[in-house]
């Protein structure tokens, strides 16, 4: 069987540099294989949403950017009829059988995504601004705390980015042939917020920090 | 750079959205009967005005939904945005 390869694994020890370089105002590290599922269903469907809220324990967000946690489990608002359900690593075949049951002969959607997207975890109480450096979204916390998301640009990149706490933070959903460009982004990003320049910048691609995706 | 209001996301940058052209314009009744100079000006011709234009755009890095809206082509001012299926 293959072994399972985290995009961004090279990158483990330039990301845990930044946590004691910038004395704890940031960290970032990557949460790989996170199950993911588009689902696509009416929203005024009643009995759609309350199967949903029984088996997974949130309501579907109808509000844009807006997502619902339970359990360990985030639905994020991606449309008027659309969410991307998240669930930790392995939950695709337990999740996609909770979303056809509550769909049942409604019409509707359940598409596994997980393999679309990688997770960056960024936070800390300089997480905030080192977005902003890249970011047209207002993350200000009069507009942007917990439990909000946005579908958007950082740095040019498509992202989600969904705020989970108030540390704060931020959950940022990036494509997998993003995530070298994001990670390297975030990290240049980061360096004013870091004491000395611990995080190898220089590091050219295909060293031996950043192994390439093709091997292995 | 235009901050464009998306009817569902708000206020977003411009680089977010995808230009669709004019808005409502009419797709033939009946396409089989209609002559070659009706046909190539519902193809072809678009309004070009001096002011305000509805058109259509598609919040392509956001939430993928296309909307209306109304823009002056002089000043830029976006007076209206609306959902599709929302009266023009």
């Amino acid at each position: 069987m293959a072994r399972k390869h985290a995009i961004l694994d090279g990158f483990a020890s330039r990301f845990s540099g930044v946590a004691s370089s910038s004395g704890g105002r940031i960290a970032l590290r990557e949460v790989p294989f996170s199950a993911q599922l588009d689902f696509r269903a009416n929203p005024a469907d009643g009995r759609v949403v309350d199967s949903v809220h029984k088996a997974l324990g949130f309501v579907l967000p109808t509000d844009p950017n807006t997502a619902a946690t339970a359990g360990g489990r985030s639905a994020l608002w991606l449309g008027p009829d659309e969410w991307l359900i998240v669930g930790g690593e392995g939950e695709e075949s337990l999740l996609t059988r909770v979303l056809h049951t509550a769909l049942g002969e409604t019409f509707g959607s359940v598409v596994d995504v997980s393999a679309n997207r990688t997770v960056i975890e960024v936070s800390g109480s300089a997480a905030r601004d080192v977005l902003a450096h890249g970011c047209p979204v207002d993350l200000h916390p009069r507009d942007f705390g917990t439990g909000r998301c946005a579908q958007t640009l950082l740095a040019k990149a498509q992202v989600i980015i969904h705020q989970v706490n108030d540390a704060p933070t931020f959950h940022l959903f990036v494509r997998t042939s993003f995530a070298w460009y994001l990670a390297e982004w975030l990290l240049d990003a980061m360096t004013e917020y870091c004491a000395e320049e611990p995080i190898g910048v220089s590091v050219p691609l295909g060293g031996q920090e950043s192994p390439s995706p093709l091997r292995g | 750079m235009l901050l464009i209001p998306c009817p569902w996301c708000g206020q977003r940058d411009e680089i977010e959205f995808r230009y669709g052209g004019a808005a409502h314009v009419e797709y033939p009744a009946d396409p089989e009967t209609v002559d070659d100079a009706t046909w190539a000006r519902y193809l072809f011709v678009r309004p070009n005005p001096k002011g305000p234009l509805a058109e259509r755009w598609c919040h392509s890095q956001g939430c993928r939904r296309w909307f209306n809206i109304v823009r002056d082509t002089v000043t830029h001012q976006i007076m209206r945005s609306y959902r599709m299926e929302e009266a023009p």
